[in-house]
């Protein structure tokens, strides 16, 4: 890879990266919003294979192979496990913002992005670094559909979404934090996913849907 | 010997939840493994608290594992709590007619929980630090859900969804610090050690700084309950079983805010003592009028206690905003004197809930005539909780208004303190009418055990609790060195 074409591969990746976010908040199907963040997985992957080849990291090149596997294969699986026996009808139905208003407010988060890393690209300025307001507008949108939707596995991607934000956040920036706190981190992150697929599953069998509009007993 | 005294509190409760795994609970045996287990670890605690407070702080596996005098503090909290949750365990499994893979899997998961908050308080790197309060929230999910019911599901899911979310943006912000850090010099391995940070602090670049230690304190305060991420608390604390609320709310907020105590040492000499005040203040105020109000309404008594937490958390961020050495000591002493109060409050709520099926406020009447030792109990909880004398939470109130005062905070700490005493009005007429009252009425939905039944055995950890926060409120005693080194490290002098 030339010097000159690295800053255009990243740029696009982390195009793909941001455009696949704000494709969950505009999919009403929740088997597509699954399909997109395996898309994202892929698209993160590529982002820290890029910055691997660039520095000649092999160390990097690797965990991207694996950051590869867990977010564009296992968790994408784990989530259409939960999605139960007909995934093809399992619908956000009534999100508490709708889908044009949810785009807009992706368009402002992103902006909200760009403006609060301000200082964050002027510490170091590089190519790496240009991109994290885009992992940073990820991390918000992420937020922005888990407290929106109402779904339990909408909440779960719109987790995972944020999750992935901050994982790129952390490659850009800094290269990965040490090993043993990635490994914990990718560890909690994989069990979190699994207790959430547990709850999913028993609020299914307690309340008959995963529609959280029937999580309404415990209120003040 | 520092190696072991810093592994042990690790190792113990995991061996505990080893022995449940291997033979499961058993009702006269290895029901009590958990209570040998952290009474051995109360043990390791003050062993450890010796040590730091004659030798100044201790490290072990490269600096992962490190004690100081605000992390022994923060153990011997620990120590105390899990040795009464595990003690009145037994019984309140045997009260709440558990199966036998439920009770095994409760043993398992309980000492697991307190095995990561033992990692918590001793971890010497933010990362690991956040990488156990992480698994604070995954092992607690499944004990909230303990019960199995629509509402314990509903509180669980949740507990997991904010917790994990707010933790998360913790994360974000402590990569934010690492990059920091990475620019002003340090290495990969120093990067997010907690004394290397706090003695470089000064070299970070402040903007990034500035927006790191934000997010982080947001994350974490989320999961020691305070504004805005607090939904999660009064659900999770009111569906767990009694001794996993005690051990929830009288430990786990205070592991949670002693990161945000961590950070504030890194913060404050980086960008100024102002801007963490600011924040911290903010978050306590409006935390406080929050349950202040949602507590005059409430109903359930399970819940005023969480929102009774939720009110004593706004409290110790108040006093980590003034934040000077007086604020501090008072700030550690109401955290201890708090856990003690809150688990015995929680532990004897749950017999309450037992033997009346219900955690409404309007099901439970005349408990004083009733059931006489359980009334005194809960009551007299109640009372230290709400800082009368000899309780320690009365000398630690009366320090945290002192040190605001001091401060030249005291508009702040005035409003903080308007809201205490409206949630002090809204407990007291709410326990009034749980204690007293006419007996007759609403006696239908409750279980006919004779009127003094609270069995023998499950009367003394609450006892003991009782006479700790007592201890505590007249005289530190031996501990007091170590209090002291504690406000120390984080109080400005």
């Amino acid at each position: 890879m030339t010097d000159i074409s690295y800053p255009l591969y990243l740029d696009l990746a982390a195009g793909l990266f941001l455009l696949t976010a704000v494709g969950v908040l505009w999919r009403h199907q929740l088997s597509a919003m699954i399909r997109l963040f395996a898309l994202q997985g892929v698209a993160l992957a590529a982002i820290v294979a890029i910055l691997g080849v660039h520095q000649y990291s092999l160390e990097l090149i690797l965990v991207a192979g694996g950051l590869g596997v867990l977010r564009a294969g296992v968790l994408p699986y784990l989530a259409w496990r939960a999605l139960g026996d007909s995934p093809a009808e399992a619908r956000e139905t009534r999100p508490v913002v709708n889908v044009a208003a949810s785009l807009l407010a992706a368009a402002a988060l992103t902006l909200l992005a760009y403006a609060v890393t301000r200082p964050l690209v002027a510490l170091a300025p590089s190519p790496a670094t240009a991109i994290l307001p885009a992992a940073v507008a990820v991390v918000l949108i992420g937020f922005f559909t888990l407290v929106t939707r109402r779904r339990a596995l909408s909440q779960v991607v719109g987790f995972l979404l944020l999750d992935n934000g901050i994982t790129a956040t952390a490659f850009l920036a800094t290269a990965g934090v040490p090993l043993i706190v990635e490994l914990g981190v990718s560890f909690d992150l994989l069990l979190v996913v699994l207790v959430l697929q547990v709850l999913t599953t028993r609020l299914r069998t307690a309340f008959g849907s995963s529609d959280l509009d029937e999580l309404r007993e415990l209120h003040d | 010997m520092t190696t072991a005294l810093l592994l042990a509190p690790i190792g113990l409760p995991v061996a505990a939840a080893l022995v449940y795994a291997a033979v499961g609970w058993r009702p006269r045996t290895s029901a009590w493994a958990g209570v040998v287990s952290t009474a051995l670890l109360a043990g390791n605690a003050l062993g450890l608290a010796a040590t730091v407070t004659r030798h100044g702080p201790v490290h072990t596996a490269g600096g992962l594992i490190r004690a100081d005098a605000l992390s022994a503090w923060m153990l011997l909290g620990i120590a105390a709590v899990a040795l009464l949750a595990c003690w009145a365990s037994p019984s309140y499994l045997a009260a709440g007619h558990t199966s036998a893979r439920q009770a095994r899997r409760y043993g398992v998961l309980l000492h697991l929980f307190i095995a990561a908050m033992a990692t918590a308080v001793l971890a010497g790197n933010l990362g690991i630090l956040w990488v156990a309060v992480e698994a604070t929230t995954i092992v607690t999910a499944f004990l909230v859900g303990h019960e199995r019911s629509r509402t314990a599901l509903e509180a669980a899911w949740k507990y997991v969804v904010i917790c994990s979310a707010a933790i998360a943006i913790a994360f974000l912000g402590l990569i934010l610090l690492y990059y920091a850090a990475q620019h002003a010099g340090l290495s990969a391995e120093q990067a997010l050690d907690w004394a290397t940070l706090a003695a470089h602090a000064h070299q970070l670049d402040p903007a990034v700084t500035r927006i790191a230690v934000g997010l982080a304190v947001l994350g974490f305060g989320a999961k020691a309950g305070l504004v805005p991420l607090h939904a999660w608390l009064p659900d999770a604390h009111s569906q767990a079983p009694a001794p996993v609320s005690a051990l929830m709310s009288g430990v786990l907020l205070p592991v949670a805010l002693y990161a945000v105590l961590r950070i504030k040492t890194i913060a404050d000499p980086a960008l100024g003592a102002g801007y963490l005040r600011t924040l911290l203040m903010i978050l306590a105020l409006a935390t406080l009028a929050l349950a202040a109000v949602l507590l005059i309404g409430q109903r359930d008594f399970k819940r005023m206690l969480a929102y009774s937490s939720m009110e004593h958390m706004g409290l110790i961020a108040l006093a980590a905003a003034i934040g000077t050495r007086l604020a501090i000591a008072a700030l550690l002493l109401h955290m201890a004197g708090h856990g003690l109060a809150k688990t015995v409050a929680f532990l004897s709520s749950g017999h309450i809930l037992h033997r009346h099926n219900s955690s409404q406020i309007t099901d439970v009447r005349a408990l004083a005539t009733r059931m006489p030792l359980l009334a005194g109990l809960f009551g007299l909880a109640i009372v230290a909780l709400l800082g009368f004398p000899p309780a320690a939470l009365f000398a630690s109130e009366l320090g945290i208004a002192r040190a605001g005062a001091d401060a030249g905070l005291s508009w702040a700490t005035a409003a903080a303190f308007a809201f205490v005493v409206v949630a002090f009005a809204a407990i007291t007429a709410h326990t009034g009418r749980m204690l007293l009252g006419p007996p007759t009425g609403t006696a239908s939905n409750e279980v006919s055990d004779p009127p003094a039944a609270l069995a023998r055995s499950a009367a003394p950890p609450l006892i003991a609790g009782l006479l700790g926060v007592a201890a505590l409120g007249v005289a530190l005693g031996p501990v007091a060195g170590l209090l002291h080194a504690a406000a120390t490290i984080v109080g400005a002098p």
